[in-house]
């Protein structure tokens, strides 16, 4: 089989999930593009794997490592996006702006924004 | 094209279609199902790269285990569960373009690249007895190191998602000496 074809499959598939972070709006459907990504990377993993022949197994089980790491870390984003619904009421990306160094929009913003952390960042850049 | 080949681009159609389904959907638990049709795809596809063990783990752990984790976000979330028209943000067009010229750049450089490099796809070496031999022999190493990971990683999710787990040691600290002394 010609070393092309797992390749191209997982460029496509690393794209269609650059596509979904960047272009996606809520942030489970940001996760599950980042999984896309790192499936791509997975199928790079094995197919060279195959190719060279490794006597190690060096590709294969990184791949599982991948896999395991990427478990972790669905587990650990999903409870940070529990967290942000708690506390905003929305997994909204775009209108969690908080830390863009930028005016607030009033529209998008500062509705739903609890008024302690404001109020706390002022303090803390007045105080010296 | 041998028979591997027209089997391993069937695969490879289905899993970058229902990717793109993926990223485009208008309802969010159909994104979450047409995930589990890729990543299922993509088992048949290290099935035919004579990856066995890796793609039944790929089975476990992404269609059993992450994608159910995901419906679960979704549904504690409250998301919609109907169609919903501001499932994309502002920045789509730029992201399109992004991604466009990512796909272009790689498959250019993966084509020209790897222009006369064949597989020679005979079976065995990626069974469960040859990557058990090597994870326990020459990997046993960062494979120790990944249980902590893991350790490390429910230990956070688990403090996370408390609410309540830090707070007796925040809240009294106004008065820390009142019960004491």
């Amino acid at each position: 089989m010609h070393v092309a074809y797992p390749a191209v499959v997982a460029a496509l598939l690393f794209s269609l999930g650059v596509y979904g972070v960047l272009a996606r709006r809520n942030a489970i459907l940001v996760l599950m593009s980042v999984e896309l990504m790192l499936n791509a990377v997975n199928l790079n993993l094995v197919a060279f794997d195959v190719w060279l022949r490794d006597r190690l197994h060096g590709g294969q089980v990184l791949a599982l490592f991948t896999i395991v790491i990427a478990a972790a870390e669905i587990g650990l984003g999903l409870a940070i996006v529990l967290l942000v619904y708690r506390t905003r009421r929305t997994v909204d990306v775009d209108r969690l702006r908080d830390l863009a160094d930028r005016d607030p929009v009033p529209g998008e913003d500062g509705a739903d924004r609890p008024p302690a952390t404001v109020a706390g960042g002022r303090d803390g850049e007045g105080t010296p | 094209m041998t028979g591997a080949e027209i089997v391993f681009t069937l695969l490879g159609v289905v899993a970058v279609g229902s990717g793109l389904l993926v990223v485009s959907s208008r309802q969010l638990v159909h994104a979450a199902l047409w995930l589990v049709v890729s990543f299922g795809a993509l088992a048949g596809c290290y099935l035919v790269l004579t990856a066995e063990f890796v793609a039944w783990v790929q089975v476990l752990i992404y269609v059993g285990a992450v994608v159910v984790l995901l419906l679960f976000g979704i549904m504690l979330t409250r998301a919609p569960i109907g169609r919903s028209a501001d499932l994309d943000s502002g920045n789509r067009w730029p992201a399109l373009a992004v991604a466009l010229a990512t796909a272009g750049v790689l498959v250019t450089l993966l084509v020209r690249g790897f222009r006369d490099a064949f597989i020679d796809l005979d079976p065995g070496p990626g069974s469960a007895e040859g990557l058990g031999a090597a994870i326990f022999r020459t990997w046993v190493l960062p494979f120790e190191v990944l249980s902590v990971l893991l350790l490390a990683a429910l230990i956070g999710a688990i403090v996370l998602s408390r609410g309540d787990v830090g707070e007796p040691v925040g809240e009294p600290a106004g008065e820390p000496e009142d019960g004491d002394g």
